[in-house]
Order: C-alpha cells, then structure tokens, then sequence
C-alpha cells in the first residue's frame, strides 16, 4: 500500500508540473483565442536562456531570472507584433498552424543562440525527500516536487484572480470571444495581446526554470508541450482549474497506469496512455470537464 | 497570347466536365507526363532517383491523402504519419505472410488496413472538432508507433525492430533499381492522384467540403454527417497507408516504426500549408518545396562553410519562418500563386 501511495502522490506532484505548462496553453487561448503549440518551445526557450546567462556570462542566478524574463517579454511582444497582428480575424485554424511555424523557429533560435548541447539548472531548492513523511509513513516524497507544487498554487490563484476580478481580465476575455467586436467596443486588442504572450513567457519561464532543475535543460523539454496537450483536453482548453485538475488526474493516471498496467503490455505506455484517457473522456464531454460548452449556430 | 482559351467551344456536358478544359493544360499536362515516364529515367543519375524524385513522389501521395482529410474534409490531423506506418507494416505482413501475393495486392491491403484504423479513430471526430480533435489525433500518433514498436509480431519478431522490405516482384519482374523504382511509385502516384482529382470533382468531394466549411449546416441541408466524415478519413488514411508503404519499399528498403514520428506528420503538414490547404496541386507543389528546400539550404551552408549545427538550426528556424510567411501572405499557398500566374497569362501580354 505505501508503494501504490508513494506512485499515487509521486504522480499528482507530476502532474502538478504537468498542468504548469498547460497553463501557459489555457492562458493564451483563454485571452485570445490562439493555441499556442509554441508554449513547449517557449518553455526551452525560456529555460536555455536562463543558462546561458549564468554560464556564458558568469551572472547570478537572481540576477539571469529577471533577464529571462526581459527576454520573454521582448519575445512575446515581438510576437504580437510579427505573427499575430497580420493575422487577425484569420480562422483559429491558421492560428494554430502560424504557431507550429514558430514552434520550430524559437527551436531554431534557442539553440542557434545558446548551442544544442544539455546543460544543468541548480535552484537552490534540493531534491531530498521530506523526512518526516520518510520517517513517519515510509514514504518517498521529494521536497523539490513539493515546492513546485506550492509555487504552482500560488501562480494558478494569481493568474485566476487576474481572469476575474481585474478589468484586464475582462478585456482578455472579450477579446478571447470575438476579437472584432472587443475592437469595436475598445479594447485595445494589441495591447492585450502583448500582455496576453509577456504573461504566457513568464509562466513559460517558471515552468522552464522548474522541470528544467528536475530534467536537466535540453531539447527533450519541447515535449513537455506534448505532455500538457492531454491535460488541456481533460480540463478544457479555456478552464484554470481544469488545467489543474486535468494535471492531477494526468499525472496520476499515467504513473499508475505505467507501474500497474505497464508490466502487461510491454511497458512505455506513458506516452500515449493520457492521450487515449483524454479521448475516451472526450467522447462523454466533448469540451473537456470545465470546458465552457460549444454552442453552434448556422 | 499562349494561353487563351478564345474559339475553344464546348459543345457536351462531357467536354464542360473535363478535368483540364482548356486545350493548352491538357498539352501542358501531356507534356509534363511524357517527360516524367520517358525523358526523366534516360537522364536521370540513380542519385536524383533515390534522393530527390522517389521521395518528392511519395510525399506528394502522402500530403494528398492529409489534405483530402485537412484540406477538403476539413479534420485537422497530426497523426499522418501514424497512417503511413500502419500501411508500411500491413503491407510487410501481408506479403510475408501470405505467400504468392501479388506486391500490389499487398500494397492496397496494407493501405485498407490503415483506412480501418483510420476510421477507429476518425471516429471522435464526429463528438468533437477543431483543436480538441488535432490533439486527439496525435493519441494515434504516439499509439500506432508504440504498437509497432512493441507487439513483436508486426515486425516479425526481429531483434532490431526493424524490418526489411521484400523483393518487389511484379508478374515475375523484379523492381530493384532506383529507376524502376521511380517508374513504379510514379505509376501509383499518377492513378491516385488522377481518382483524388476526380474524387474532389464529384459529390463526394463536395459533401466533403460543405462539411468543412459548416458542418452543422451541411447536416441540416441533408448531408449524413458520420458517413462524410468516416469516408474523408478512410480515403485519407489508405492515400497515407499506401504512401508509407512505398516509403518503406521503394525508399528506405529497411524501416523502423520510428522512422514514422511526430516530425514527419508535422512535415506532411507543412507541405500542405506551403502548397496549400484543399488543392491537389498543392501537394505536389509543397511537397516538392519540402524536399528541396533542405537540400538548397545544405548547399548554401556548404557554400559558406557554416558548421553543421549552425546549419541545422537554421534550417528549423527558415522552416518556422516560411510557414509563418505563407499563412501571412499567402493562405492558399504556392497553388494559389500558380493560380494567379494562369489567369495574369490570360490577359498577357495585353493586361487591362
């Protein structure tokens, strides 16, 4: 029992990394309609960055973070600016696709700046389990896991304070729903939009910072992206919360599925286990669990 | 001057039907075959056949079976490389495990093979659309590869996972150099190509796009949504099976399930969308345009000396950029540019 709880929990504070990500995700489409694919680029991007600030550069970490994020801003900025504003009142479709094209430009340009070989990440968080929990219930649970989670939690209440309660938060969401008209009344669409992608960088830079220290930074933290794309159909592609719980119920989904079912089938099922979950899900809730329901008119 | 249609009269409705209804396309068209199946294989050099030309065709069967589904039907899909495995193994089975077979026999069983797992899972798309379905189909993305990879018995139980293609016999004739090779997947691509054409021209294309463009509409005007649907991804997965088994016979001869990975349906993708979404012609257009754009870029950074990282990434980052470039300036893709050109020549050289 103790093995099954310390893969059950193990899996949840995976999952907890799982759903940072796919706040980034939730975050731009939430505003502005756009499925970035780029988050998982922008995540490696971020990351390398960070690095090679300290390495390249020799500067302290505190002092790399808040140049990343410079960075990021700039990049999101740029963004807006290049790809998006030409393309207004495109179909979401093509959106999508302009993003793929910047998925592998920012790949391209991450490691034409900062060199394509692994690197390390120190945080000055350790990775050691918590020894009470060791002591008293004899179970493995590692402190950095933990304070990931917390600094999840705190980014998660921030962002979904910002959605409802700010007037920022209200124009993200108009604009989300029908850019021409929230020009029409106006927003300031390109203002939002350049918020919209700075805020979407710092979450990416704060995911890139925490599964880079776990994972080491290199080119395999792109597929963090692919990890998040199941957890967004579970929770929905415009729900905080369901980017949460999707997180959790992928994350711990897949940890039991790999150690209880793994061993039957060959192993390895990690990777598309939370794909053919979240399809199954879908097929009983189209829009995901706090997705918002798709009306259809002619 | 050239290019006018003034004095070509059509007397029949089979003349205003005609898939190339100005006289000059038809020429144009007889033209470019005569040169592809007589005057390429006698200049040629194997290395064009293998490196250049096999693979731009079977591409371009590829992309065409994506933008039947993504193009005309409208089903946004990531997971066409997954089709193209599916029809690489199917074929390798079939032929190594029922002897006698005839090799193109194989080939269509392998692509009908792919169009049954292409209907399971084109199946949630009638629940649901757009973003939560291109992330759904990447499910058969990473699926597919891991069967492959681990049910042993697709690869023949081989130590490697790899599997090695068979002998392509046909009536007795064996196909083994890069030339023949050419001429058999040009052969395959040409049919394919001609029914896809034709399959667009008629309802079943156009039933396929009135689903794209609403297809809550099209259900209310009396199109049956589920078979419209399932149809685009049966035909577009057997147009993928059958181009991921000459991927595997006529190309690579040896083939893992990896070679089939997420990058390769992202590169399908793009041929579409720099040849352009819902057009035949595109997908060749793209399609070549993808092969040879690495090709030219490893020239130039030869040319300037790059090391081959540099190169390397800047390859990803022109790719990123064209495809951004494309949907900014020109949605409908290089097709729609060959469009502009046939209707500029019309008027040429005396404009308006």
């Amino acid at each position: 029992m103790n093995f099954f709880f310390e893969v059950l929990i193990g899996g949840l504070l995976s999952g907890v990394m799982y759903a940072l990500v796919a706040l980034g995700f939730v975050l731009i489409y939430k505003a502005s309609g756009v499925f970035n694919f780029a988050q998982g680029a922008m995540v490696f991007f971020a990351a390398l960055t960070c690095v090679g600030l300290t390495e390249q550069f020799g500067l302290s970490l505190w002092l790399a973070i808040p140049l990343t994020m410079l960075v990021m801003v700039a990049l999101g900025l740029a963004i807006e600016r290049i790809v998006l504003r030409p393309l207004v009142n495109q179909p979401e479709i093509t959106l999508f696709m302009a993003t793929i094209g910047l998925t592998f430009f920012i790949e391209g340009l991450a490691q034409l700046l900062w060199g394509s070989q692994p690197h390390q990440l120190k945080l000055p968080i350790e990775d050691v389990p918590i020894e009470w929990l060791l002591e008293k219930y004899n179970i493995i649970v590692s402190q950095f896991d933990v304070i990931a989670a917390l600094i999840c939690a705190l980014l998660v209440t921030g962002l979904a304070l910002l959605f409802s309660k700010t007037k920022i938060g209200r124009a993200l969401r108009a604009v989300a729903d029908d850019h021409q008209a929230a020009l029409a009344v106006g927003i300031p669409l390109q203002q939002i939009w350049g918020i919209v992608w700075a805020v979407a960088g710092f979450v990416a830079l704060v995911a890139g910072l925490l599964w880079g220290a776990r994972n080491g930074v290199q080119f395999a933290l792109t597929f963090v992206a692919l990890k998040a794309l199941p957890v967004l159909i579970l929770g929905g592609f415009t729900s905080v919360p369901g980017a949460i719980v999707g997180g959790l119920i992928i994350g711990a989904s897949e940890k039991l599925a790999e150690v209880y079912i793994g061993p039957l089938v060959g192993g390895g099922i990690e990777g598309w286990f939370p794909y053919v979950l979240a399809l199954l899900f879908l097929l009983v809730r189209p829009e995901g669990l706090f997705g918002e329901k798709i009306i259809r008119r002619i | 001057m050239f290019y006018r249609e003034a004095g070509q009269f059509k007397s029949s409705y089979a003349e205003d039907n005609q898939i190339f209804p100005i006289r000059q396309d038809r020429i144009a068209m007889a033209a470019l075959l005569a040169l592809a199946f007589l005057v390429v294989p006698l200049i040629a050099t194997p290395y064009t056949f293998s490196a250049i030309l096999i693979p731009f065709l079977i591409f371009s069967l590829a992309a065409l079976g994506l933008n039947i589904l993504t193009g005309y039907a409208g089903q946004l899909s990531l997971g066409s490389a997954a089709f193209m495995a599916v029809g690489a193994f199917a074929s390798y089975n079939f032929i190594l495990r029922i002897p006698g077979i005839p090799l193109l026999l194989g080939f269509v069983l392998g692509g009908l093979s792919a169009a049954a797992v292409g209907i399971a899972f084109g199946l949630p798309s009638l629940r649901i659309r757009g973003f939560y379905l291109a992330a759904a189909t990447l499910a058969t993305q990473f699926f597919v590869v891991w069967c492959l990879t681990k049910i042993q018995w697709f690869t023949n139980y081989s130590s490697s996972g790899v599997i090695t293609a068979q002998e392509m016999l046909i009536f007795g004739y064996s196909i083994n150099t890069p030339m023949k090779k050419y001429l058999l997947t040009l052969s395959i691509v040409c049919v394919m190509a001609l029914l896809a054409k034709n399959m667009v021209r008629s309802n079943v294309g156009r039933s396929w796009m009135a689903v794209r463009d609403m297809d809550v509409a099209a259900e209310v005007i009396g199109f049956r949504l589920m078979r419209t649907k399932l149809l685009a991804f049966a035909v577009s997965s057997f147009y993928c099976g059958i181009a991921g088994a000459l991927y595997a016979y006529a190309y690579l001869g040896t083939v893992e399930p990896e070679a089939y990975n997420l990058d390769l349906s992202f590169r399908i993708l793009f041929m579409i969308i720099i040849g352009g979404v819902g057009s035949i012609l595109g997908s060749f257009l793209g399609s070549a345009f993808i092969i040879l754009l690495p090709i030219g870029l490893n020239l130039l950074a030869h040319a300037l000396s790059l090391p081959t990282n540099v190169a390397s990434n800047l390859e990803l980052m022109v790719f990123g950029a064209l495809i951004i470039f494309f949907l900014i300036v020109e949605p409908h893709g290089l097709a729609r540019l060959w469009q502009i050109t046939k209707e500029k020549l019309r008027l040429w050289p005396f404009p308006h």
